[in-house]
């Protein structure tokens, strides 16, 4: 333990509008803390700089799973086992039940939320490549109104997002509009179970005959932050995956996703790993399509 | 008397196991004492250099603390192993990272955080050598600026710890036969072979708590300490310097130990040094417990180690001659390297016979926190690079890997290259079978080789044969000089005294059994008496798979005399019931005050050994075994896997069939990780992954099912046949695993860590024209390595 | 500093701590509950986890205040007055114990498991427990402990 917890403030206000109405008045100052699976973990490395915490992991309001006929709406504390118990999700989005399933331990996903894993902003998390392969949405929510967000324009750089100081993840939306998808997701970590993603594809698409009609790829560990790969994206677009075509295919969609792959050498992987095995699994990915 | 089933072969509760699942056992940190403070270490930042100043900030107050630096220590600044080269504390000059400089203690353990920030340490640094190549390039080139260490009295030269020069016979013969073996050979195959250090990674960190008494006049009257380890005499003796007290001053007592695997052997010596200074400065009981980052980067791990093969063969597939090479990286100070090196040395031509052999082995000094002991001890690594050499000459000369150790196998009445016969049974060709059949290997081998033209997932099997030296090394029993007691106490029950302590692998179990055995009483009637160096005797440190075998025989022993003594003084009948056992004992107890059975070591045959020429009887027995390890390495993701393990061994009897599995499937488990998933990563001399979260050991989801099977073969060393079984796991899953990934994918892999990068680079390559060009296309050619075909014209 | 208020092991417990203490050292130092094991401090090993509303979290990562109304059970609510839970006894025969650092959190963890899935597969097992690390035993001992403790509880439910 390398925090003296003496020096840290943490209250839980009674309601969102509790919270949000504290956001408002000192803009910055409060960080929130949710499942603390984190904030802790810097806690207890003596790397928690944010000395004015506010819990919002009693918040029931910011926890639910909601169904209507075009979406559904995940609530920011939403924890990880809540998705994998979902049925909902399991039967609308199976990547999401998948990625959480393997977002660390049982443990963890029994405290992590949702919102957490999207605001911490890590580029290595294991849900927002789903979301963005499932073109979700954000509500954010702060004292002064909501707005929504498309979850793509989320991230602006390493650990940057577009959430103001005042403002709170509410809500993550989630299209339900991919009964007739092919889905992939595939995390290659540094072991079977509680692992960071040194690479990790989500992918669907939806098949016009052999012409692919809809596709859409995002990516963990590729860039500074969760990305979507939409050089891929484009080189794949209507093309066709038949025998004629399907090699050509693969190599335009590779040629594609190398040029947008900014991956980093680090202590879990290297660089020139990343981007050959995020190439790897998307051909991976096209050739299930023929199939 | 009623027939009971044997006990010793039987898989009776765990002695202090229901105190660990009911969450009631209690390690070092669940302790404490009163007024006790808190003490933690200030460490260099560099790797090496001078000291050049200490500051105390001044937002601190300095008063409220105990500080200790190198010039409060009362006797030697020395933790000694071997040679006294380790301070306990870096008085002027630093050698590696997280090097202890400076000692603070306060009531408040919060109050530590700030304060071991708040001293500022300055230094002159100096260039640092971190890697054996390093380190020998240093000497070759007279680099003055780089001889990080200067030598010893124990035989140490400029950056070289220790060396030793084996040979399977007289030097000049075997240099005569190695000379003619190479001109003869119809092969000669070389190969150059890695490993990496790896972490111990027992779930407790080391702790301690010390309490320093003090006499009428002010002066040190002797010392407490307790803690997480393994060998408490080592602390004893430890601090009998550091303190310049008398051994029956010092006092050791060890609790319960989260797990050790050898990472407390050695350096529970420093930390319980450290606490024992700091009680010593501020009058109160001092705790440390490192966290989990400390205990990373500045602990004890596996010695990193390069070995090269040069070997002799004849067409027929006979082994003629070889030369080994063995460097193992030791780190700043010499600790415990030489006794490591030298397992890695007598373990490095393994269960084979050569007609001459030579081992040359080196241990370097490197800027790097010393590495230490981790279960095998120096023979993973030697064993690594034989067991993939023998693959490859197997491959070079057109035999299966199977068909060319059966050809060159020791067997019963074989020498060992120390000249050693091998008096017991030895079956290695047995082994081999069964092993083989139990793990399907023959059918996998013809299906993988099928279904991998086709897959992009290519599987494979491969096995490395081996065996394991129980007990110290040759006259190393002798030397240590075991003795054990065994007491019948106040209220009738036997208690067993000895400083073999548990750490997990059973030894309070296993000694409880061999006693009930012997006396003839049941099992739950036997105590095990703390180990506290007040009460019980030496009988040596808890190391080298020693504890079953040796100490288990002194306690049959102390048994036996036990019987004697109370038929011969209190006409307890041959077949005693349990009751008349209690009878005679108290009857014994109330004429002489109390009842003890004391026993020394005694070499069970005769054991010749020559430290100089380092030839004669290594080991008092050996375990010998046969792993095959099945693999899977995935195209898309270049990660290989174990998907199936099957570890067969002849370890003497089994004593206790529950806990000698658990031994086996967790050595190999480390083994796996050793091979597959464990590295530390070095900069500058520091490591830089020292979490869990980056430090990757497997997880329940990692892990292959492991299948154990023993093959029994009674032993005359251990008690009731047995022999020792505690490192013998670690050695064979390493180059089991990379042997598979050979025949999985025709490549060779002669480095561990063997990571899905390292597979990627290796695969790329080949098709890249600007690694290799289009010769590395042929993923058989072996490009670590040279492969010379000596053919000569037949 | 703030009152905290929860149950431990069925006992109401009313603690005044820095909010953001982690659960663990609140066990460990104010309660003196050291069954539960710190082994890395990041959630990585498992070695502290408990049930915290009846779900399995590691109490290195949970910051006191929301522990606020929680009810806890750690290891030493496993047993009842000294007889062992099945889990426990299991563990004890089948060598799921071996140095009994992790053993806290993975009994609690197997509990846990056993809840949600009675008849656990291997595979449910594996992912089960795989928040929590073992060195000594290479986990087969402990697989075969959590099988037998599901199978006893199997029997005990189709007898009654």
């Amino acid at each position: 333990m390398r925090s003296d917890v003496s020096q840290f403030d943490l209250t839980a206000p009674p309601s969102l509008d509790a919270v949000l109405a504290t956001l408002a008045k000192e803009p910055g100052k409060h960080t929130l803390l949710a499942g603390g699976t984190e904030l802790m973990v810097a806690l207890g490395t003596g790397r928690l700089n944010q000395h004015s915490l506010l819990s919002i992991q009693h918040l029931r309001e910011l926890r639910f799973i909601g169904v209507d006929d075009s979406a559904i709406h995940i609530g920011s504390g939403t924890t990880f086992t809540d998705i994998r118990r979902s049925k909902a999700i399991t039967a609308d989005l199976p990547l999401m039940a998948q990625s959480a399933s393997w977002t660390g331990s049982v443990a963890n996903q029994n405290r992590g939320t949702l919102g957490g894993n999207i605001c911490n902003a890590s580029p290595a998390a294991d849900t927002p490549p789903v979301l963005l392969a499932y073109g979700a949405t954000l509500t954010l929510v702060s004292a002064s109104g909501t707005r929504t967000v498309p979850y793509a324009e989320f991230h602006l750089g390493y650990k940057k997002t577009a959430l103001r100081p005042d403002e709170l993840l509410h809500t993550i939306n989630v299209p339900r509009t991919f009964a007739g998808y092919r889905q992939y997701i595939r995390k290659v970590g540094t072991r079977n179970a509680q692992a960071i993603s040194k690479i990790a594809l989500a992918a669907v698409a939806k098949l016009d005959g052999d012409r692919i009609a809809d596709i859409r790829l995002g990516a963990a560990s590729l860039a500074n932050r969760p990305a979507r790969c939409s050089a891929a994206e484009a080189a794949l677009l209507n093309q066709r995956l038949d025998a004629a075509n399907i090699d050509a295919t693969v190599r335009a969609a590779r040629a594609g996703l190398a040029s947008e792959a900014k991956p980093i050498d680090d202590i879990r992987s290297t660089a020139k790993y990343r981007a050959a095995v995020a190439g790897n699994l998307l051909e991976e990915f096209i050739r299930s399509l023929v199939v | 008397m009623s027939e009971r089933k044997p006990i010793l072969g039987g898989s009776p509760i765990r002695k202090e196991g229901r105190a660990k699942v009911l969450g009631a056992a209690k390690y070092i940190d669940d302790q404490e004492l009163p007024d006790m403070w808190f003490g933690a270490t200030v460490r260099s930042s560099i790797a090496r250099g001078t000291i050049r100043s200490i500051t105390f900030s001044p937002e601190i107050n300095w008063e409220e603390f105990a500080i200790v630096r190198a010039s409060d220590i009362p006797g030697e600044n020395t933790i000694v192993h071997l040679t006294k080269d380790h301070p306990c504390l870096a008085a002027n000059e630093v050698n590696h990272p997280e090097e202890p400089i400076l000692l603070l203690a306060h009531p408040d353990k919060t109050a530590l955080i700030a304060a071991v920030r708040g001293v500022k340490i300055e230094y002159d640094e100096l260039p640092g050598v971190f890697t054996i190549e390093e380190s020998e390039t240093a000497v070759e080139n007279n680099d003055v600026e780089r001889i990080i260490w200067p030598g010893s009295d124990q035989g140490g030269t400029a950056n070289c710890f220790k060396t030793y020069l084996m040979y399977s016979g007289d030097a000049k013969e075997t240099e005569d036969g190695l000379a003619t073996a190479f001109e003869n050979a119809d092969f000669i195959v070389e190969g150059e072979y890695h490993t990496g250090a790896q972490e111990q990674l027992y779930i407790e960190n080391n702790g301690v708590i010390a309490e320093c008494f003090r006499d009428a006049t002010g002066g040190i009257e002797s010392l407490c300490v307790r803690g997480s380890m393994q060998c408490p005499y080592y602390l004893v003796h430890a601090l009998t310097l550091v303190f310049n007290l008398p051994e029956d001053k010092c006092r050791v007592i060890q609790v319960e130990t989260g797990g050790a695997f050898g990472g407390k052997e050695d350096f529970p010596s420093l930390i319980g040094s450290h606490a024992a200074l700091l009680a010593m400065k501020c009058g109160h009981p001092v705790k440390i417990t490192y966290d989990r980052a400390e205990d990373m980067a500045a602990t004890t791990k596996r010695h990193p180690s390069r070995t090269r093969h040069r070997t002799a063969v004849s067409k027929d597939g006979k082994l003629l001659g070889g030369t080994i090479d063995v460097a193992i990286d030791g780190g700043a100070y010499a600790t415990l390297s030489p006794v490591v090196l030298s397992r890695a040395t007598i373990h490095a031509p393994g269960p084979y016979k050569w007609p001459h052999v030579r081992v040359k082995a080196k241990a370097m000094a490197t800027n790097i926190p010393p590495h230490g002991a981790f279960r095998g001890f120096g023979a993973p690594q030697s064993l690594f690079g034989l067991e993939r050499h023998m693959d490859k000459i197997a491959k070079t000369i057109g035999l299966t890997p199977e068909e060319f150790r059966r050809r060159n196998f020791l067997a019963t009445g074989d020498c060992t290259a120390t000249g050693q016969p091998l008096v017991e049974p030895v079956d290695m060709q047995g082994l081999l079978t069964r092993a083989l059949r139990e793990a399907g290997y023959h059918e996998k081998l013809a299906r993988f080789a099928e279904e991998n033209k086709t897959s992009s997932i290519k599987r494979g099997v491969g096995f490395a044969s081996f065996m394991h030296g129980t007990g110290f090394t040759g006259s190393g029993e002798r030397r240590l000089n075991s003795l054990v007691y065994l007491d019948v106490r106040e209220d009738g029950r036997p208690e067993i005294l000895v400083s073999s302590t548990e750490f997990g692998q059973g030894t309070n179990t296993i000694l409880s059994q061999v006693a009930a055995q012997t006396l003839n009483l049941p099992y739950e009637s036997i105590v095990v008496s703390p180990v506290d160096t007040s009460i019980v005797p030496n009988s040596g440190p808890t190391v080298a798979s020693r504890t079953a075998m040796i100490v288990g025989k002194l306690v049959e022993r102390a048994s036996l005399q036990m019987l004697t003594l109370l038929r011969n003084e209190e006409k307890l009948p041959e077949a005693h019931t349990p009751e008349e056992f209690k009878a005679a004992a108290l009857a014994y107890r109330a004429k002489h005050g109390s009842l003890r059975c004391s026993v020394r070591y005694e070499p069970p045959a005769k054991i010749y050994w020559d430290d100089e020429l380092y030839r004669g009887d290594a080991y008092p027995g050996y375990a010998w075994a046969v792993y095959v390890a099945e693999v899977a390495v995935d195209m898309n993701t270049y990660m290989a896997t174990c998907t199936r393990f099957d570890a067969l061994q002849e370890v003497g009897m089994v004593m206790h069939p529950v806990l000698a599995k658990g031994q086996i499937e967790g050595g190999v488990a480390q083994g796996i990780g050793y091979a597959l998933y464990e590295k530390c990563m070095w900069k500058d001399g520091r490591m830089m992954n020292n979490q869990m979260t980056n430090y990757i050991m497997p997880t329940s989801a990692d892990l292959p099912p492991i299948h154990v099977h023993f093959e029994e073969v009674p032993s005359i060393h251990g008690p009731g046949g047995a022999k020792g079984i505690g490192e013998l796991p670690m050695d064979g899953p390493a180059p089991a695993i990379l042997n598979a990934i050979e025949n999985a994918t025709g490549v060779a892999f002669n480095t561990i860590p063997l990571l899905p990068e390292d597979i990627f680079e290796r695969f790329t390559s080949f098709t890249d024209p600007e690694l290799g060009g289009t010769e590395d296309m042929d993923p058989a050619v072996d490009r670590d390595t040279r492969v010379e075909s000596a053919e000569v014209s037949a | 500093m703030s009152v905290i208020q929860f149950s431990v092991n069925g006992k109401r417990e009313s603690i005044d701590v820095p909010p953001m203490k982690r659960l663990l050292d609140v066990l460990r130092e104010d309660l003196h509950l050291t069954g539960t094991k710190e082994g890395c401090g990041e959630g990585e090993c498992g070695a502290c986890a408990i049930l915290f509303d009846g779900e399995l979290v590691n109490s290195c990562l949970v910051p006191a205040l929301q522990a606020n109304g929680a009810r806890l059970c750690t290891i030493e609510g496993v047993s009842t007055e000294g007889h062992l839970h099945p889990i426990q006894q299991c563990f004890l025969e089948k060598g799921g114990a071996q140095c009994g650092i992790c053993t806290p959190g993975m009994i609690l963890a197997t509990h846990h498991l056993l809840d949600k899935y009675p008849n656990p597969t291997m595979a449910q097992i594996q992912e089960g427990l795989a928040g929590n690390l073992c060195r000594c035993t290479g986990y087969m001992r402990i697989f075969e402990s959590v099988q037998q403790a599901a199978q006893q509880a199997n029997e005990l439910t189709a007898k009654s």
